[in-house]
């Protein structure tokens, strides 16, 4: 990763909101993605993932507040076109080209395309350059969008519920192309997911979307050394006040809080203190009716911190 | 699985070209050759009957004409052999016919959007870099053009069809039916229609739906072109001569006495009662009827002026031009808000 990449923001909104008629997806999001992370854009259906997304590549435009990519690019503009690719949810190839068809078609449109990456990457998965996308299986046509996207050499690759289709085995695979992808040449990714596992292999950021609104943002690292998990008394988590607490949980006699404290944070009398996985960290946002961080200002001091 | 590695990303290229638009030539062909090809072989079709039928009817037509006295009996006959034997057929054909342009334009326009915005493939071929407002013009022009022009050859061979109808003076080449299959109406039509199915499908966003609002659009318009529109391009010329040219494009009869209207059409049965009775009146069923040519003459006598307005056969081309432009200038425009929303709509997530 070179010195730019580490400053850009390679997505950035600002009180963005999109409405459909009356209902907002997506609304008052406010949020910066350093270049040169795999971004997890994690929350339940309907959270507003998907249209983050769209939004990111001018496939929709705002309702509200604004949206840059690749260091303050307009999206859809020509820079941000051929800095991004984008996989969308479903509907990843055309079912009537052979996926040489769609090498030929993605190369043509493009402004560089990667043929023998391509080329060699599908013979390694076994997917036949004269198959047609129909007859492909959902496994190996995600792997086709994922090999024709990465192929385009972005600067941001956009994953919208990549591995949603998958099996375990086939999901494991996409993922590694992916972060190896990543790794090799400082490309940014921002995938987004309902499925929790394997989080914590894949990303080091963290955005938690719920309810058309960002929940909390941030360094995976950082969130996970700023949030502990205290089991005490059941009795005892009503009184507990001294850090605020994200969500809590009753399991038997003992209570299960996740509070926002450091491993430097003192541990009340009666009560012990664990480190907090990222599967259980996301749910509990998730979880919590309020429990969203304090706004905007989360995004900038992370950026800060680097 | 052992991951490829990636050879390092080539520098921003600065200066930022866009994507050639030639490129966009295989893509469109390989996603419409089963359309374009279908258009080829039905118009192909239909070109092998039509220039094979159309061989016998310009035969019997030199046959029909080189007959010598004009005047006499037998070329008489032979004239009206001719369009008993071909005219009925010829209409046949060009009733058919009308459907081309919907047909076309339904098939080939709906689907070029409708079924990227159905199967949600637009989501991928919008964010490649070659922009989709490109991406659609690079589609809808090349498309448009080559249905056109397979169209405006195909209506090359049908002015030859239909040359000895209009040509013999029994039909005019103004008539609703075989007006807009001559000229360049017949490919302005198709180019219309493609870019109606064109709009549909990026409105309806599905391709049988946008295929069925087209052909209905497609209905709708040609019948107020026919019935309306086409009447109207210029003034109709009135005259109270008894025969108007036989090639002309009647509008309407209407009579007047002393200046002031009476009636429209045929004279009314009680005023010919009143003023031209039939002679032999009451002598059952065997009595004698008078030629209209006589009756129109007795109500002339009684002080009544007979006026037809109608288009000459001479303005077919100035209508040609007038409904090729409008039609040319509704392509645009349709296309234009195609593009508009190729650009604005908000894509449903």
């Amino acid at each position: 990763m070179n010195q730019h990449s580490r400053r850009t923001n390679i997505v950035e909104a600002r009180g963005l909101g999109k409405r459909y008629g009356r209902t907002w997806a997506l609304r008052e999001c406010t949020l910066a993605v350093p270049a040169g992370r795999v971004a997890a854009l994690v929350g339940p259906n309907g959270a507003g993932k998907t249209t983050l997304l769209n939004l990111a590549v001018a496939l929709l435009a705002p309702s509200a507040g604004e949206i840059t990519v690749l260091g303050g690019r307009p999206p859809g503009s020509p820079p941000a076109l051929d800095g991004i690719a984008f996989v969308a949810q479903d509907t990843p190839v055309y079912k009537n080209l052979s996926a040489a068809d769609m090498l030929h078609l993605t190369r043509n449109l493009s402004r560089r395309f990667d043929q023998a990456y391509a080329e060699r990457r599908l013979a390694e998965l076994g997917i036949p350059l004269k198959r047609k996308g129909g007859q492909l299986s959902g496994g190996q046509q995600a792997q086709l969008a994922l090999t024709l996207a990465l192929a385009r050499r972005p600067r941001l690759l956009l994953l919208d519920e990549p591995v949603a289709m998958l099996d375990p085995v086939a999901r494991h695979d996409f993922m590694t192309t992916v972060i190896t992808a990543a790794a090799d040449d400082g490309m940014s990714v921002l995938l987004s997911s309902h499925v929790l596992t394997e989080l914590e292999r894949v990303a080091d950021y963290l955005i938690l979307l719920a309810r058309g609104q960002v929940q909390v943002a941030g360094e995976v690292d950082d969130l996970l050394a700023s949030h502990r998990i205290l089991t005490g008394p059941a009795a005892g988590a009503e009184r507990y006040a001294e850090r605020p607490v994200v969500h809590s949980a009753r399991d038997g006699t003992l209570s299960r809080l996740l509070v926002r404290a450091g491993a430097g944070d003192a541990v009340p009398p009666g009560w012990q203190a664990h480190p907090v996985g990222l599967e259980e960290l996301a749910l509990a946002y998730l979880r919590a009716p309020g429990g969203r961080e304090p706004g905007p200002s989360d995004a900038e001091t992370t950026e800060a911190t680097i | 699985m052992s991951a490829l590695t990636m050879p390092a990303r080539p520098r921003e290229d600065p200066t930022a070209r866009p994507v050639p638009w030639r490129r966009m030539a295989w893509v469109t062909w390989r996603q419409h050759r089963i359309a374009l090809t279908g258009v080829t072989v039905f118009l192909g079709g239909w070109a092998l009957y039509l220039w094979l039928t159309g061989l016998q009817v310009h035969h019997a037509y030199a046959a029909a004409t080189a007959c010598h006295p004009a005047a006499s009996l037998a070329c008489g006959e032979m004239a009206s052999n001719f369009n008993d034997a071909y005219g009925a057929r010829a209409e046949a054909i060009a009733a058919l016919l009308q459907v081309v342009p919907a047909l076309i334009g339904a098939f080939v326009g709906a689907p070029v959007l409708a079924r990227e915005l159905e199967t949600g493939t637009f989501r991928y071929v919008w964010t490649l870099a070659f922009g989709r407002i490109r991406w659609t013009l690079a589609k809808l022009v090349p498309l448009a053009i080559a249905v056109s022009a397979a169209v405006g050859a195909f209506s090359l061979l049908l002015s030859w069809y239909y040359g000895p109808f209009v040509a013999d003076g029994n039909q005019t080449a103004l008539a609703p039916t075989v007006f807009d299959l001559r000229g360049v109406t017949f490919a302005a039509w198709t180019l219309a229609t493609f870019a109606i199915g064109a709009l549909a499908g990026m409105f309806i966003r599905r391709v049988v739906p946008a295929i069925a609002a087209t052909l209905a659009a497609y209905a709708g318009l040609a019948a107020a072109a026919g019935l309306y529109l086409r009447q109207h391009y210029l003034a109709a010329l009135v005259t109270s001569r008894l025969n108007p040219p036989a090639t002309a494009w009647i509008m309407s009869v209407w009579w007047t006495k002393g200046g002031r209207f009476a009636f429209a059409g045929l004279p009314p049965g009680s005023l010919l009662m009143r003023i031209c009775p039939p002679s032999g009146m009451g002598s059952g069923p065997s009595r004698f009827k008078p030629a209209p040519g006589t009756i129109t003459q007795c109500v002339i006598r009684h002080g009544y002026t007979q006026w037809t307005s109608y288009q000459p056969a001479s303005r077919f081309w100035p209508f040609q031009w007038i409904e090729g432009g409008w039609l040319l200038a509704l392509s645009v425009l349709l296309v234009a808000a195609t593009i508009w929303l190729v650009r604005r709509r908000p894509t449903a997530a």
